[in-house]
């Protein structure tokens, strides 16, 4: 067990273990001492955790490569500049753009989008509900002197009403019922991209790819039991609906800093990178030594030659240059010359 | 789920003096069903105001890819035959480090989907046996897919070479190129 522990990242494991405790303390503050905490939720709550403090330790890790270093911290460095208005407007409006409507999916496919985007706008939406009533940070009270108006409390606070049997009221009461159906036709959709593409049929793996799809509409499908438990059976299979949903929500939550759904934080990254690009063109673009074009930003190629070298890689050419300095038509060009070259040293051409 | 009949016998051997710019591989390279239809072979002319020669660039599937280790979302992957695989498009963020550290010039960026592609030596065919596509229809046979026997009795004034100079950097590759008989390497620069 101590050689387990040793074997750890010991930044990333502090990372985590504030993560873990930041969540801990924010139930607390936003349940008001457990006040408002629903024990029934205690499973999903320790679930919660296991995955905040996964993907804390993962992320902390992935941002120690080199490569990530970099652009975790130009994009810092850039957002937190001068420019922050600019850049701040260009990061929300990118976020929107590429994180929540996941437009960058389009150009790949109109159905793989619509597929994707129903998935994770119905993960979304159901984390946005989840998460807060499992923290205890939001609880429903009746007004006092009546039955039927609701009062919505977040953080202790009342923050709205509503009135039993309202249209709000089965909006709310059912969100979840609406996340599962966008999350099972998206998921349905993906899988059968899976079955009938042969592309993605030689490169698929089960655990990487067919097992999310799965848990996802198993996710789905136990919780609509829940739903179709209470409005049709009177609540007597409740046991049985609570726990089998449960399991798939924990072994999702569990599984998410190892698998593909750690992918939802890593895009996070394609903010930054956008921004990257958008301050080296500003900077000044590199111009190849073969076709004369410019083909990147120069920050970009000296980063690279620097990020090259912290892996490792030495481009560096004999007269000072770099290998990198050109541009990919250039490296192409330049190994068919150097293949030219070798044989006409020969004596022959062909052989 | 992926196919296991890849042939390990099979090797990939290149000879650029042999390519004449037909473009054949290139629209072979479209039927890879995984490049979503993309071509991802690079045809082009080497110096077109001194020589019309052209040249024509796969992946050299590197055994130890600078696209790889240079990836900050750790998008790309080689697997256990050696073949470098395209970007994973659920991490892939788009970033081009993967096509400006790539010394052959490979990987492509699709801007509109913000998205690298490269060739995965046409995975969906190698994993069950077959010919990649751009081999199958190279009519000069700058591009060619087989035994190392074969290489050896169809050019046996060549030696298939798989080690590369970039200046300081030395890069063995899974894909061979038709060298002069008796070479060890080919130094770029």
């Amino acid at each position: 067990m101590y050689r387990l522990i040793k074997t750890l990242n010991r930044t990333a494991l502090i990372k985590a273990i504030i993560a873990a405790l930041a969540v801990i303390i924010i139930v607390f503050i936003g349940s008001r001492n457990l006040q408002h905490f629903d024990a029934a939720l205690i499973a999903y709550l320790f679930g919660t955790v296991f995955a905040v403090f996964g993907v804390a330790y993962r992320y902390s890790v992935w941002v120690q490569r080199p490569p990530t270093r970099l652009y975790w911290r130009r994009s810092w460095q850039f957002l937190l500049s001068k420019d922050f208005a600019q850049y701040a407007f260009h990061s929300t409006k990118l976020f929107f753009r590429n994180i929540m409507l996941q437009r960058h999916i389009y150009p790949r496919g109109r159905m793989r989008w619509w597929g994707h985007f129903m998935l994770a706008t119905g993960c979304l939406i159901a984390f946005a509900v989840t998460i807060p009533l499992t923290f205890g940070w939001v609880h429903f009270t009746l007004e006092a002197g009546s039955d039927t108006t609701y009062t919505a409390n977040f953080f202790g606070f009342p923050v709205s009403q509503f009135e039993l049997g309202s249209p709000i009221a089965f909006a709310t009461f059912h969100a979840l019922v609406w996340c599962s159906v966008l999350v099972t036709i998206g998921a349905v959709i993906m899988l059968k991209r899976r079955l009938t593409h042969g592309g993605m049929i030689a490169t698929q793996t089960f655990e990487g790819d067919w097992l999310p799809l799965i848990l996802l509409i198993a996710i789905s499908i136990t919780g609509l039991g829940i739903s179709y438990d209470y409005t049709f059976l009177q609540g007597r299979t409740h046991q049985f609906m609570s726990v089998t949903h449960a399991i798939t929500v924990i072994l999702f939550l569990i599984w998410m800093p190892f698998g593909k759904f750690f992918h939802i934080f890593q895009r996070l990254a394609q903010v930054g990178a956008n921004i990257y690009k958008v301050e080296g063109t500003r900077r000044g673009l590199a111009k190849c030594p073969h076709t004369q074009q410019d083909f990147a930003s120069q920050l970009h190629v000296n980063d690279l030659k620097d990020v090259t070298k912290d892996l490792g890689f030495d481009f560096t050419l004999e007269d000072g240059r770099s290998h990198l300095d050109y541009s990919p038509e250039g490296k192409r060009s330049a190994l068919a010359k150097a293949h030219f070259q070798a044989r006409k040293d020969a004596g022959h051409f062909f052989g | 789920m992926p196919n296991t009949k890849y042939d390990q016998q099979m090797e990939f051997f290149v000879d650029m003096q042999r390519c004449i710019g037909c473009h054949a591989c290139e629209m072979a390279c479209a039927e890879c069903e995984t490049n979503g239809q993309e071509s991802m072979i690079h045809i082009h002319y080497v110096d077109r105001a001194v020589t019309t020669q052209t040249t024509v660039q796969v992946c050299m599937h590197c055994e130890d890819p600078a696209c790889a280790n240079v990836c900050p979302a750790d998008a790309i992957s080689k697997d256990d035959f050696g073949v470098v695989h395209t970007a994973n498009t659920a991490r892939c963020i788009g970033c081009s480090n993967c096509v400006l550290a790539c010394p052959f010039g490979v990987p492509q960026k699709n801007e509109a989907a913000e998205l690298m592609m490269k060739c995965n030596m046409c995975y969906d065919r190698t994993s069950a046996g077959k010919k990649p596509m751009c081999a199958t229809v190279c009519p000069t046979q700058a591009l060619f897919y087989g035994t190392r026997e074969e290489i050896q009795k169809m050019r046996p004034n060549s030696t298939p070479v798989n080690k590369f100079f970039f200046g300081m950097q030395e890069v063995n590759t899974k894909v061979n190129i038709m060298m002069p008989k008796g070479s060890t390497h080919l130094k770029v620069h």
